[in-house]
């Protein structure tokens, strides 16, 4: 009986869709590394903003002088940034760099950033873009591979926004800027590379956001089993 | 085909396993002999100071200048961080102009020594118009005025197996800079900014200035300063008061 069962939901076509491997183990590992260093930057991120919640432009700035942005928020100095926000900042900038550094070189050399990611043309007709704009709910087969909005937005979380937080990070670095100071003149200085380091995150955010709500609307357990297996399981996700 | 690709898989990550354990060790012993570790390296967050010590010091081991900004770049506002300390020891010095104020240097020197602000007065002077940025993020730039630490540290004579360089302040806090950082050109006894006497808040008499670090490194009111080889028995023995308090020994960030 249970082997007639299994026999029958063999017979189903979408189960050689389950055994594809939708997600390579490097993608896999390095995306949820990345996800944890992420949360922890994010974190000590807060605690170290807390300490002096407000943002100016170029080299300098302080509590007596003008601001660009005084944010909603309070000065918190005693509780965060003398836990261990500080040193958690960069422990995990460091494992989110190294990580990604990884799956850059993993990307280039198994033509998973030119098979994956790098849009077509065909992907940017307006009956393609205009359900994903509308954040409708996915198609089965589209678990199978990106579309091209999905795909856009990872490059620019890959190629730009995460490059964009890296430097600026280290454009506030007076030993690191005193090899590259353009690290930090690029953008008018120190006080101008914090403020583009905060706003970044904004976005990386809100890319966050909305990545897990596409990932809620597309079958939020399918989509995460994949992302640890590696394996889709569309079948499933009929029914 | 499966079994032999797990085998091979197997063999392969033993050997993988294998090869980052001893690269570990080498690196670790490298990075030992070329003084790459700081003194707050150990647990889980030392891996990320050790990481951005090494990096650095690779990265600046040229002697690299901080940027040095035009004098109309001085911040029209400076920021105080503190009141300069209420000890009756300080308002005694304070009284007498800083007459009787002295900078004593001993530990691992040929010629330990004491000097008086007129003393420090005597070497070279040596401007730096730089940016100051504090952890919490706010940041000024401004002159200073002084006698390159290098210049001093000539003088006394450094014993050859030195590895740190400690500085004593009036008000009992501790802080320390690698052999790099303290014969860097930038590195500061400084007594003058923005052209004037260094002001009381910021460091009266004499403050230290490092350039290529965040301002909490830059101690003020200097008292002592002690020339060693290990950083066991001064304080907890992180170098620095700063890494119980969750601010990093190096400040380079």
């Amino acid at each position: 009986m249970a082997e007639s069962v299994q026999l029958h939901e063999l017979a189903i076509p979408e189960v050689n869709v389950s055994d594809a491997l939708r997600h390579s183990a490097v993608v896999r590992v390095t995306h949820w590394i990345t996800t944890i260093s992420f949360l922890a930057l994010l974190l000590s991120g807060i605690a170290i903003l807390l300490a002096h919640p407000r943002l100016y432009w170029g080299e300098t700035g302080a509590r007596e002088g003008p601001s660009l942005i005084d944010l909603p928020l309070p000065f918190v100095l005693d509780v965060p940034i003398r836990g261990p926000g500080r040193y958690l900042h960069f422990l995990s900038a460091w494992v989110c760099v190294l990580t990604g550094l990884f799956y850059l070189l993993y990307g280039f050399f198994s033509r998973h950033f030119r098979k994956n990611l790098l849009p077509s043309k065909d992907d940017f007709s307006w009956r393609v873009i205009s359900p994903h704009l509308r954040l409708t709910r996915p198609k089965p087969e589209e678990a199978l591979k990106y579309n091209g909005v999905q795909r856009l937005a990872y490059i620019a979380v890959v190629f730009v926004l995460f490059p964009l937080m890296i430097w600026t990070g280290l454009g506030m670095s007076p030993a690191v800027t005193s090899v590259f100071p353009w690290l930090a003149t690029t953008f008018g200085g120190q006080q101008s590379a914090r403020t583009i380091h905060f706003f970044v995150t904004i976005v990386l955010v809100i890319f966050v956001l909305v990545h897990i709500i596409m990932v809620f609307r597309a079958g939020f357990i399918a989509r995460v089993r994949a992302m640890i297996t590696g394996r889709v399981a569309a079948a499933k996700e009929h029914s | 085909m499966s079994e032999l690709l797990t085998r091979r898989r197997l063999i392969t990550t033993g050997l993988a396993a294998a090869a980052g354990a001893s690269g570990l060790a080498v690196a670790a012993r490298l990075a030992d002999r070329y003084s790459l570790i700081p003194p707050d390296h150990r647990g889980l967050f030392g891996a990320g100071e050790t990481l951005t010590y090494a990096a650095h010091r690779i990265l600046t081991a040229h002697h690299s200048l901080a940027r040095e900004f035009e004098r109309s770049q001085i911040s029209k506002v400076i920021p105080v961080n503190g009141k300069h300390p209420e000890v009756e020891s300080y308002q005694r010095l304070q009284a007498g102009g800083f007459a009787d104020w002295r900078l004593t240097i001993d530990g691992l020197v040929a010629r330990p020594s004491s000097f008086s602000l007129a003393d420090l007065k005597r070497f070279p002077v040596h401007s730096q118009i730089t940016h100051q940025a504090c952890e919490e993020g706010w940041s000024f730039i401004a002159e200073w005025t002084g006698a390159r630490l290098s210049d001093v540290l000539n003088v006394v004579g450094v014993q050859p197996q030195a590895k740190w360089v400690f500085f004593f302040t009036i008000d009992q806090w501790w802080d320390s800079l690698d052999i790099p950082d303290a014969l860097h050109p930038q590195t500061f006894l400084a007594y003058g900014m923005n052209g004037q006497e260094m002001p009381l808040d910021h460091g009266a008499p004499v403050r230290l200035k490092v350039a290529r670090q965040l301002g909490y490194k830059s101690l003020k009111y200097l008292s002592r300063i002690t020339v060693t080889d290990t950083m066991k028995n001064i304080g907890d023995g992180l170098g620095s008061g700063s890494p119980s308090t969750g601010y990093s020994w190096y400040a380079g960030i």
